[in-house]
């Protein structure tokens, strides 16, 4: 099953800038556990949810992302058996990149 | 009633999680599993009136289902695709011996997941494990039918696409998906217990109850958590006091004037069994959380015969603790009112006052604060509280009540 991963951010609260070192670490940690794809196509924005790892704890919302000040900073494809694998890696991604990041499935 | 309608009653009530639970791990479809578990209950009320009840009601019902979502398949001419996405999505390895293992509780925590939003999780909860319909969820939270039907289709949807998977939460997750799941039970008891909208009830008993036994269910399914005695304790001491907490004309009775014999003795012992349980799990160690707690303060209210004999220290005590665990404004304002008993209710206002920003928009901020202020002789400002509550209580017995206490004052 693969997952598009979309990096969220936000115009008027930008999350910090020296993850860089972090995402590499994250990114090699991917590769080598298997999960690490890169890109592909969509299924409906219906179908999305919304984690923030920011706080305590990961919050996960359902739908997209709408609000126009925030936008795509970037996007992974993982390749997880099933979406409770997906989150697992999506709440420390979130942690990593500072950043909101949103799950979607492919079809 | 008679013997075949109260054998499909009670096989409704004994086997439809089961049987759900079961196909949904066979075919791996949530929709199949619906479908096919409705005509099998549908199948034995004509068959069972004509044949006679079956010996084993769950295995005639679990293969009649079997067979309807098979034949369901084959017309779908699907059969071969269905099996193959069956056993990708769905298989498990074993688990470990001594592991919880009921396909019940896998399809508790799919419709609980929490990539799905609450109100999807509601619904889905009550129709897939509590079997209920769907026109019965929609009356139940006041939407359409239409709407319900949609939340239901597109929350099932979504565990397909994104593949939600039927399975037990690993062991570092498993608390905090119980958690998720008790507040999904938590929040139909309490729509149950303190309905809201205009020509609603004050208590919607069917909902109450239906929580209650869906948490017996995952009590059984998990009799070491402690969260989950807790919230099950602390619904049955709520609810055994759910008659006399509204009076003849609707109107909701504060626990300091209800009628405490009135009180369902049956609950109340169950409870406190639950939460002496959980107190001697504490005294070895484990560190209780919120329901627990709750339970707790609500096992000392119900240890009173009297409002006077109440151990009010105890309450402040246990409210500290949950301050502790949950700093919320909500705690804060009901530790208030223990305070306002031990302390007086000058003391307690002072606390109550530095809630206003957070509580603004809460009728039970302003409830509290207008019955202090009317304790504290501050009549004015007491009946500006009251009208607050009012305009903001969504319970018919709750605005009743506030609506006299209010005129009350001079």
């Amino acid at each position: 099953m693969q997952y598009l991963v979309s990096v969220i951010d936000d115009k008027s609260n930008p999350g910090s800038t020296d993850r860089r070192p972090a995402i590499s670490a994250f990114n090699e940690r991917l590769i080598a556990e298997g999960y690490w794809v890169f890109a592909g196509g969509l299924a409906s924005p219906d179908t999305a949810t919304v984690i923030d790892n920011r706080g305590e704890q990961a919050v996960f919302s359902d739908g997209p992302f709408v609000e126009s000040k925030e936008y795509l900073a970037g996007v992974w494809v993982w390749e997880a058996p099933d979406l409770d694998v997906a989150l697992k890696l999506a709440a420390e991604a979130s942690k990593v990149c500072d950043r909101k990041v949103e799950v979607r499935p492919f079809l | 009633m008679s013997d075949v309608e109260e054998a499909i009653t009670r096989a409704h009530h004994d086997e439809w999680a089961r049987v759900v639970a079961a196909l949904t791990r066979r075919f791996g479809d949530l929709d199949i599993a619906e479908e096919a578990a409705s005509e099998a209950f549908a199948t034995a009320v004509e068959r069972w009136r004509a044949d006679g009840v079956p010996p084993n009601p769950g295995a005639w019902l679990t293969t009649t289902a079997n067979r309807k979502a098979i034949d369901r398949i084959r017309r779908e001419n699907k059969r071969d695709d269905k099996h193959r996405e069956a056993q990708m999505t769905y298989d498990d390895p074993p688990e470990p011996v001594g592991a919880i293992d009921d396909d019940r509780l896998r399809l508790i925590f799919t419709c609980c997941h929490p990539a799905l939003a609450m109100e999807a999780r509601v619904a889905l909860t009550l129709r897939m494990v509590g079997g209920l319909t769907v026109p019965e969820i929609a009356r139940a939270f006041l939407v359409q039918g239409t709407t319900m039907e949609r939340r239901i289709t597109r929350a099932k949807a979504k565990i397909k696409a994104a593949r939600i998977p039927y399975r037990m939460p690993s062991a570092d997750d498993l608390p905090a998906r119980v958690s998720g799941v008790l507040a999904v039970l938590f929040l139909v008891f309490n729509e149950g217990y303190l309905a809201s909208g205009p020509d609603t009830d004050p208590v919607r008993h069917e909902l109450t109850t239906e929580a209650i036994r869906l948490t017996c269910l995952i009590r059984a399914l998990l009799p070491q958590d402690g969260e989950v005695a807790g919230l099950l304790a602390l619904m049955l001491l709520t609810d055994a006091r759910r008659t006399a907490r509204i009076s003849a004309n609707g109107e909701l009775v504060p626990l300091d004037e209800q009628d405490r014999g009135a009180w369902d003795a049956e609950l109340i012992a169950e409870g406190h069994r639950l939460v002496r349980e959980r107190l001697a799990a504490a005294a070895s160690g484990a560190t209780p959380g919120r329901y627990q707690i709750l339970a707790a303060i609500n096992a000392v209210h119900t240890s009173a015969r009297d409002i006077r004999d109440t151990d009010w220290s105890q309450v402040l005590a246990l409210y500290d603790q949950l301050v502790r665990l949950d700093p919320s404004p909500i705690i804060a304002l009901n530790r208030a009112i223990a305070v306002a008993e031990l302390d007086g209710p000058e003391v307690a206002l002072a606390i109550v006052d530095r809630l206003a920003e957070a509580l603004a928009g809460y009728h039970a901020y302003h409830a509290t604060r207008a019955d202090l202020l009317r304790r504290l002789g501050q009549s004015q400002q007491s009946r500006a509280a009251y009208d607050r509550a009012i305009e903001l209580a969504g319970n018919t017995g709750e605005t009743a009540y506030l609506t006299r206490r209010r005129d009350q004052l001079q």
